[in-house]
């Protein structure tokens, strides 16, 4: 998006403020004044502006990928991440694997959880990203499919594969090759989140859930069921209850997924969707069972007895939240150190051991076993053979698809 | 010289000398208008220019957009989302006449007849505004939970039955129905009435309420004569402050309501941050913002005030 240009606009508006300011004492009344200076703008700038601004196209952005690298010189660098999203320690002031990764390194990390949605979050970095800017971040994280689209854009920097030795290695198997960042060569995953059907023993009353189609059907829990506004994690589950695989589907397939959950909509089934706000109505009762995210469940299930969760035969949604380092960032080389420590197992374990989602590195069960024997032996958060061979990824779209298929998803919800 | 044979008017003795100084004068209030008029600018008229243009270009986030006057977007707009529209008219309605219902007695209560607790009653309408708007609004999940005592209250009167056959409610629950979009707007922007309203009656001169009496008015009289009248400049006002804003909210469409509940505020929240449709999102408050225009000057004209506090 093109940035507003005061300078360019505003002596001619204010050229024609005075002027009409200047004529007398008409000018004076509120209503003149609105007129001549808005009819003042709209005359001078407006037209011109209207046809101006235009949004250059966001690929080829000018300006290239890296900017001048000043990790060396200044020992800091800022983290963007989504809220509670790591470890605190009991006061709640301090987060204790970024300090030891700042004792060990000397590198400040500037740490924001100014992340609340992928796509708001997008909309709030676009301009800067569009117009070949630094967003004054270093490490952004942001969920596949949106990672996916910055790579596609050409708005984050490859990464160096010397400095991420731990990285390398450790990744587990099931996050090595995204299909829309073959090999890992822009971005490392955070944590991984499970999508899983959970749902209120007290609320459930007895109506046994086992599959999405029982939340799509069953007249018992009518009204008191709830799906995702992540397109992609409840079209994802709906396609794997059909049969489907979310890796390799046609657009019938999506359209079918559409189609069955637009009858359950119809039949007022589905409650509504929400984002991460199911966890209320899900404690409170309101929502019987719902799609949700493990890692919430594992919290919610360690404050109230009555919650659980279950995985369906037919297998469970898997994506990621994935570190990535805008262009123009200013620390690159610091922010690879930053990815490559939460890489090694112990900082890992002691991440995981917090914040209960899908732990991506491999050799962390021994430490985790050590802070936590409960989560080292939770398939939520260390997915055994089992669990990953049920796990399911959704395929990663082109824009045209992306917008085709979020328009749709966006009339299921009711626009 | 001659003009000294004349008397000078004694009134108006140095009015020329003074010129200087007031041709300074005339300019100050234009000065201290500039700031008012550069913040206009730049952050109303320069957006919406910027919005009207958007509204007009076609394209996407790989190829970029262009102005190409593609007018096309309005109608396509209007035509896919008009269900919406009335939608948020009829709901931005149904708060702002609950709010006039509620709000009145309320606010005739603090001007006439609260005496010492007048601030205390202010205090408590202004209070909720001490929280943020989402936590207000999430708190009537709470208020309306479906095992609650207020849903379970009704239940028991039958008033949900009512309501499920206006179409209002859905089976024995409130949350995630249009009534509870609406119960939120209402109790979300209820100061907003209230405090024109306040205002516009606390003015009234209490000797005109003796006066009416006096000439045999009976109370009612009084009220429909003396009271009401003279309140319009609040109600009117009142009406705008709280229909305005309802009509293009959408978090209480989105925390209370359903995917049948929906507000043109879903929708271009939906276009703009979802599917990346600019020129619809851009169209759309366009129309939203022309549409709230209309309907406002017509209510104006038809409500004969001139006041506006």
């Amino acid at each position: 998006m093109e940035q507003y240009e005061p300078d360019r606009l505003s002596p001619a508006q204010v050229a024609a403020m005075r002027r009409s300011l200047r004529n007398g004492r008409a000018a004076m009344t509120r209503r003149s004044l609105l007129r001549a200076s808005t009819g003042g703008a709209l005359a001078v700038g407006g037209l011109g502006t209207l046809s101006a601004c235009g949004i250059p196209a966001a690929g080829k952005t000018e300006g290239g990928m890296s900017a001048e690298d000043h990790s060396a010189k200044e020992k800091e660098v800022s983290f963007s991440n989504w809220t509670e999203y790591m470890d605190v320690d009991d006061s709640g002031k301090h987060h204790p694997t970024l300090e030891q990764f700042t004792r060990r390194t000397g590198i400040k990390v500037k740490y924001t959880e100014d992340i609340n949605d992928n796509n708001e979050f997008f909309g709030k970095i676009k301009p800067q990203l569009a117009a070949g800017q630094d967003t004054g971040r270093d490490i952004i994280v942001l969920t596949d499919w949106l990672a996916g689209r910055l790579i596609r854009l050409g708005w984050v920097q490859k990464l160096d594969a010397s400095n991420l030795p731990h990285a390398f290695a450790n990744l587990s198997q099931q996050f090595r090759d995204p299909d829309w960042d073959p090999g890992r060569a822009y971005s490392y995953p955070w944590q991984g989140i499970s999508t899983v059907i959970a749902y209120n023993k007290k609320a459930l009353d007895g109506v046994e859930v086992k599959t999405v189609s029982d939340l799509l059907d069953n007249p018992k829990l009518k009204g008191r069921v709830g799906f995702l506004t992540e397109m992609r994690d409840t079209i994802g589950m709906t396609l794997l209850d059909m049969g489907k695989d979310p890796a390799k589907f046609t657009d019938d397939d999506y359209d079918a997924a559409i189609a069955r959950l637009q009858k359950a909509v119809d039949k007022k089934q589905i409650r509504r969707f929400t984002g991460n706000d199911y966890t209320s109505d899900l404690t409170s009762g309101d929502f019987a069972a719902c799609l949700a995210w493990a890692g919430d469940v594992v919290q919610l299930k360690a404050d109230s007895p009555d919650i659980d969760f279950l995985i369906p035969d037919s297998g469970y949604m898997t994506s990621s939240d994935n570190m990535l380092i805008p262009n123009k960032a200013r620390h690159k080389t610091n922010a690879e150190r930053l990815i490559d420590y939460y890489f090694e197992p112990k900082p890992a374990a002691e991440l995981a051991a917090y914040i209960n989602y899908v732990c991506p590195v491999d050799g962390v069960k021994e430490e985790l076993a050590k802070i936590d024997e409960d989560a080292a032996n939770n398939p939520l958060i260390l997915p055994d053979k089992a669990m990953q061979a049920q796990s399911r990824a959704f395929r990663s779209l082109s824009s045209k698809e992306e917008t085709a298929y979020e328009e749709k998803f966006a009339k299921l919800t009711g626009a | 010289m001659a003009t000294l044979t004349e008397a000078p008017p004694p009134l108006t003795p140095t009015a020329p000398e003074k010129k200087p100084p007031r041709k300074r004068g005339r300019l100050v209030p234009y000065w201290l208008l500039l700031p008012g008029i550069l913040w206009l600018l730049v952050f109303f008229a320069l957006p919406m220019i910027y919005q009207a243009s958007t509204s007009v270009q076609t394209g996407s986030l790989e190829e970029g957009y262009k102005v190409t006057w593609h007018f096309a977007t309005y109608w396509d707009a209007l035509s896919e989302y008009y269900p919406q529209f009335l939608r948020s008219v009829l709901y931005a309605g149904s708060a702002t006449i609950l709010c006039l219902i509620l709000g009145y007695p309320l606010a005739y209560l603090i001007a006439f007849r609260a005496g010492r607790w007048k601030n205390l009653i202010m205090i408590l309408v202004i209070a909720p505004f001490f929280t943020s708007f989402l936590i207000r609004t999430l708190a009537w999940k709470t208020i309306l939970a479906d095992g609650g005592p207020v849903v379970g209250a009704l239940n028991t009167l039958h008033v949900l039955d009512v309501t499920s056959w206006l179409g209002m409610t859905s089976g024995d629950r409130v949350l995630a129905t249009p009534l509870a979009v609406v119960c939120g707007l209402t109790y979300n922007f209820l100061p907003f009435m209230v405090l024109p309203l306040y205002t516009s009656l606390e003015r009234i001169d209490g000797r005109l309420h003796e006066a009416a009496g006096d000439l045999y008015a009976k109370p009612i009289t009084t009220f429909r004569k003396v009271t009401f009248p003279l309140s319009m400049p609040g109600v009117v006002s009142g009406t705008l402050l709280t229909f305005i804003p309802a009509a293009g909210d959408y978090v209480n469409a989105d925390l209370l309501g359903s995917t049948d509940t929906r507000m043109v505020g879903n929708v271009i929240q939906t276009q703009f941050l979802r599917i990346l449709d600019y020129p619809t999102a851009a169209a759309l408050s366009f129309i939203l913002m022309a549409a709230i225009l209309v309907m406002v000057t017509v209510y104006i004209r038809r409500s004969g005030t001139e006041d506006l506090v």
